[in-house]
């Protein structure tokens, strides 16, 4: 291909490449240094204070249990949304009648908004009325008082999109099983392994490349977690489950400090960056062929 | 013989998986279960929400239609999916070309750039996106969602035509360019025909994306005249608790998902291929 066709050919990411630009990358850059003033967000009254917005960051204590509630969802989602995902694949390649609708069914929920299905959760886990307590006073117990606690509204924000969204990582995982050649599991059955050991000698470091897709992007899309939160909780009771993603919106549009939500912001940004680029490194490292 | 018995051993092996897809199939089928059967509850109606209605009612979607709410919030969210779509195939699909047939040492950095894009948490930049539109005049203006939305978006949609244009032989190219053919020629009339199969993924993942979009939209259009289905989800659900009604609400609610699950359950394999595609490392 000679020059003149390449730069031609170049002309045709200009589109993509400028919206990208000033949507992502600039408003990226202006966030950044934003992250330097006090402002409230509106007036034309920006004080420069250096990096004192960053040194805020850990001694405020919302700040901490948010990024605490970041990590419990990111890791705690990436970890059911995993195993019950690939225990879900396993289930589903089996084969008995009506797999494709249990298959169907788990991967419709994929389809509801992130917003909605919290909405939906609160006929569950509401006070009064809510389909939970009502199950429970059935067998006598006392009515628990799911979202207006902390550690049990946290739970449930993990514990609901995991569920949500487990049909992603059976279909990544199903496709992961499908790719493995049935040659190998004949192989190995004439070796006279049994299921367990197949799985765990076979099939498992062969599922390395899905573990490690899937892996990340779960914990990527566990971390920036946020519209079941404010659907369930608005971030309360008393600001113990907000994520870093609804803590920077309540920062800039409910306290007023914008200067302070880009730091945070650039603070998830860095988080998620560093985090990703090591966890590809490592499961580059664990990949195996036969 | 030796047939029957295997088939019966098999079923008597597979009794627990059975057990085990009803469980599932109820536990995935019971939210939708109760919100539809919410939206056709009277006002009166105080049983289980797990309850049948005591008389089927269509006061609640008769009255949200006549609100004239749902029918401006279906027209915002069907402009905005629309475009947002239309825009990620097309700047998608052209981005992609050069960027999988010229690998130039600066397109290697481009596409690094595209890809390091695709990482940006949503909320990470929203102070500096929001000025911006206050800047740029775009508060509650549907374009200003629409090139957001496609900004985040279409990182992942050049990903998924690279991957396939650098499937397509470049011998196809080169053919062309024998016969004399300019750059966008070949890219028109060559590449172009085979993208198919990509761009039905891609409007799938982007339509359902863009249907279901709360983030940016909920900053940008503040007035109720310019809001989504989801936003308006949100007016309903999300006013304080002694007002809201929950039966109104599940309405809008079903209309807003109903035709995603139903697009779905009739093109399903292609939402699996979507999902296996855009697994990105």
């Amino acid at each position: 291909m000679n020059k003149k066709r390449r730069v031609q050919m170049n002309i045709l990411y200009i589109p993509a490449v400028t919206i990208i630009a000033v949507f992502m990358i600039f408003p990226l850059l202006r966030g950044f240094y934003i992250s330097f003033f006090k402002w409230n967000g509106y007036s034309s009254n920006m004080i420069f204070v250096g990096i004192e917005n960053y040194l805020k960051l850990f001694k405020d204590k919302y700040f901490c249990v948010a990024l605490g509630n970041t990590l419990l969802y990111g890791f705690g989602t990436a970890l059911l949304q995993n195993v019950f995902g690939l225990v879900l694949a396993l289930y589903v390649n089996s084969k008995f009648k009506g797999r494709n609708v249990v298959r169907t069914c788990v991967y419709i929920t994929v389809m509801v908004s992130g917003l909605l299905m919290g909405y939906i959760m609160k006929f569950f886990f509401d006070l009064n009325h809510g389909i939970i307590n009502e199950i429970l006073q059935i067998f006598g117990a006392d009515p628990v008082y799911w979202l207006g606690e902390g550690k049990y509204a946290r739970i449930i924000i993990t514990f609901v999109t995991s569920w949500q969204y487990v049909g992603s990582y059976m279909i990544i995982y199903l496709a992961g099983l499908q790719n493995i050649p049935s040659m190998y599991y004949e192989a190995a059955k004439i070796d006279g392994g049994n299921s367990w050991q197949v799985f765990k000698n076979v099939v498992f470091p062969l599922l390395i490349p899905s573990i490690s897709t899937a892996g990340i992007q779960g914990l990527i899309s566990g971390l920036k977690l946020n519209d079941v939160i404010i659907a369930l909780t608005k971030g309360g009771p008393v600001m113990s489950t907000h994520s870093l993603s609804t803590y920077i919106s309540f920062s800039y549009f409910d306290s007023e400090s914008a200067g302070y939500a880009s730091a945070i912001g650039i603070f998830l940004f860095t988080f998620i960056f560093v985090l990703s680029g090591i966890l590809n490194k490592y499961f580059q490292s664990k990949e195996v062929s036969y | 013989m030796m047939k029957e018995k295997k088939v019966s051993t098999m079923k008597s092996n597979n009794w627990w998986k059975y057990i085990v897809g009803v469980g599932l199939i109820i536990m995935y089928l019971l939210p939708i279960y109760v919100l539809v059967v919410m939206s056709f509850k009277g006002k009166g109606d105080y049983g289980s929400y797990l309850a049948l209605p005591e008389k089927i009612v269509f006061d609640n979607y008769i009255k949200i239609i006549k609100s004239g709410k749902v029918i401006s919030a279906l027209k915002n969210t069907a402009i905005v999916s629309v475009s947002v779509v239309a825009l990620e195939v097309i700047f998608g699909c052209m981005a992609a070309y050069p960027l999988s047939r010229n690998k130039s040492k600066f397109n290697q950095y481009v596409n690094s750039f595209i890809m390091a894009a695709m990482m940006i948490p949503a909320l990470s930049i929203l102070v500096g996106v929001y000025t911006e539109i206050v800047k740029l005049g775009g508060i509650n203006h549907l374009w200003a969602v629409v090139f957001v939305e496609v900004a985040f978006g279409i990182p992942l949609s050049i990903y998924l035509y690279s991957n396939f244009i650098s499937s397509i032989p470049k011998a196809l190219d080169e053919a062309a360019t024998v016969d004399g053919a300019g750059v966008f020629r070949i890219f028109w009339s060559i590449i172009l025909p085979q993208l198919k199969p990509v761009t039905v993924t891609v409007m799938i993942l982007k339509g359902v994306g863009a249907w279901n979009n709360y983030l940016y939209p909920s900053y940008i259009l503040q007035k109720p005249s310019k809001y989504t289905l989801v936003l308006l989800i949100k007016q309903y659900f999300g006013s304080s608790s002694s007002v809201v009604d929950l039966n109104s609400a599940s309405a809008v609610a079903v209309l807003c998902v109903m035709p995603l699950i139903i697009v779905y359950l009739c093109l399903q394999k292609y939402f699996i291929k979507g999902q296996i595609d855009s697994a990105v490392k």
